[in-house]
């Protein structure tokens, strides 16, 4: 059975790369700081899994006291220049979209075929972890094609992810680390406390004002969290529940569809919604950092009022 | 009550720009200890929580293929495809993204987009180049609104097509959070309750590209970008 750790070795080994680059660029003031950072990552990938908790913890205090404090550094990575650019594409024309279209078509093929495929009564692949099981492997496909292909030398790609990840830098880091707050936080109760002092102070004497502070509580709740997910359990046994459905009679499925909607709102709202919001900040070199948030909001704010009004006439008729 | 610190710490950081990284761990520490916990207790529990949603950073081991298809053109090429239809436009491109990505998230296709695989390397670039063909060139802060609106396109797009999939992960978590307090829903409830949010998504995202056109349209007759013709 493929399980999920032999893609975090192949993103160890990624990694790792990363971090030998990184140490032999001269070009980078903090090559150093690059190498310490991506050779963490990495031992992360590869040995998370044995070396318990607090040392995992540690190292992640590490890469972050790297990264908070201006460890990263970019170097001037290899690369093609625009005219060589101009010239590869006009020689290899749309030929050059077959790998890059071989990752998610590979990625699906293992999602929906490899997926439910069994060998000797065991499951190909570890049926928790399709997604980026599928996805590693994608990528795979995608590099043989590519190899075959282009003929370039063997480091070509991993300097290549080196100058992307340079653009990245720390933000690479942020949705892997909120993902992690947001379980600190589930510990701790966060979501109790604020799904007490919602039904506490909010004044949920009719319909609409059910209505509202569900699905505005939603969102809100959503932009803290960074994740929908994270809140909907919070409101809808806060408000969802016993207000709207129970008290006001309104529908459960109205409420849950519709609710989880408004939470997505949020979502868009949010640079806690890292890997959304700030990872294409960075992948697409914008200067404004909360670029994507301001496209967004627009949307945001117009559908999180049409979900407040749908929720309002849809769940109490039946 | 004090468990909230850390939403202080995260909304206070954000605001005053400290490293985003920086704060969100220190929110994380906070919190843990605010709810009594050891520091040892919170490092650990950080640890285990960092370790167990490593998943969310796999999507990385897309860059050295799109990374190696830049260098080897992938984006000039996109640009030159789209510098060769007659009406492309920055909005039309997005609203055909749009909809590919609506439509194919709704029966569960969710991996066909994505930032690293699909917005930086081919719809970013498309997008500017239809910009471009349609206006002149651009100046940097246009094409820097353009990318970000190819962004937001591929979230909007995923976020209202992927709840109407009876298998996706929220309706599981709406379906098991009502059944564990005693009310029973179905799956396909759910999804058809998220069907008139997808449209108003829908149309409100096409409105918003009409006008975006129109805007890069004023936007290039500006008397700052007054070299640049409209085509």
């Amino acid at each position: 059975m493929i399980g999920v750790d032999a893609v975090y070795a192949l993103a160890g080994l990624m990694f790792a790369g990363l971090a030998v680059l990184s140490a032999r660029d001269g070009s980078n003031p903090r090559r150093w700081g690059n190498t310490a950072f991506w050779g963490l990552f990495a031992a992360s990938f590869l040995a998370g899994s044995v070396i318990g908790d607090l040392t995992n913890g540690c190292l992640i205090l590490a890469m972050v006291l790297i990264a908070g404090f201006g460890g990263l550094g970019r170097g001037e990575p290899v690369t093609t220049t625009p005219e060589q650019r101009e010239a590869s594409a006009a020689r290899l024309g749309n030929r050059l979209f077959i790998p890059a279209l071989t990752i998610p078509a590979a990625t699906l093929f293992g999602a929906l075929v490899l997926a439910k495929v069994s060998v000797g009564g065991h499951p190909l692949m570890d049926p928790k972890q399709t997604t980026p099981i599928s996805l590693g492997l994608g990528v795979i496909a995608a590099l043989v094609v590519a190899f075959v292909m282009l003929k370039p030398r063997l480091t070509e790609p991993l300097q290549e992810a080196r100058r992307m990840m340079e653009a990245v830098s720390w933000a690479a880091l942020l949705p892997q680390t909120l993902a992690a707050l947001g379980v600190v936080f589930a510990l701790a109760g966060v979501g109790t406390v604020i799904g007490g002092l919602a039904t506490h102070w909010l004044p949920l004497d009719n319909r609409l004002a059910a209505v509202c502070a569900f699905t505005l509580g939603m969102a809100l709740f959503t932009m803290i969290m960074g994740n929908a997910f994270a809140a909907f359990p919070v409101m809808a046994t806060a408000i969802g529940l016993p207000l709207i459905v129970r008290t006001f009679g309104g529908d459960a499925a109205v409420m849950g569809a519709i609710g989880m909607l408004s939470g997505f709102c949020g979502t868009l709202l949010t640079p806690m919604a890292a890997n959304f919001n700030l990872i294409p900040v960075a992948l697409l070199e914008l200067k404004d950092r909360n670029a994507v948030i301001k496209a967004q909001a627009p949307t945001a704010v117009l559908l999180l009022i049409a979900n407040i009004l749908l929720m309002y006439v849809f769940a109490f008729h039946r | 009550m004090l468990t909230l610190l850390g939403i202080v710490v995260v909304v206070a950081g954000f605001a005053v720009r400290l490293n985003p990284l920086l704060v969100v761990a220190v929110a994380a520490l906070v919190t843990g200890l605010a709810a009594g916990m050891s520091p040892v207790q919170v490092i650990s529990a950080l640890g285990k929580a960092f370790n167990q949603n490593r998943y969310v950073s796999v999507v990385w081991l897309v860059l050295p293929v799109i990374g190696l298809l830049e260098r080897y053109g992938l984006q000039v090429r996109a640009r030159t495809l789209i510098s060769r239809l007659k009406n492309a436009t920055a909005g039309r491109i997005l609203m055909v993204y749009f909809v590919v990505r609506q439509l194919t998230a709704a029966v569960g296709l969710i991996s066909l987009g994505g930032h690293p695989q699909m917005v930086r390397p081919l719809i970013a670039p498309m997008a500017e180049a239809a910009g471009e063909k349609s206006h002149g060139p651009l100046p940097d802060k246009v094409r820097q609104r353009i990318r970000a609106h190819a962004a937001a396109t591929d979230n909007i797009a995923v976020f209202f097509g992927e709840d109407i999939f009876i298998a996706f992960g929220s309706i599981l978590l709406i379906k098991s959070t009502l059944s564990s307090n005693g009310v029973e829903v179905s799956p396909l409830q759910l999804s058809a309750w998220a069907i008139p949010t997808a449209g108003l998504a829908f149309v409100i995202h096409m409105v918003r590209m009409l006008l975006f056109d129109r805007r890069l349209r004023r936007d290039a007759q500006a008397p700052d970008a007054a070299e640049a013709e409209p085509s």
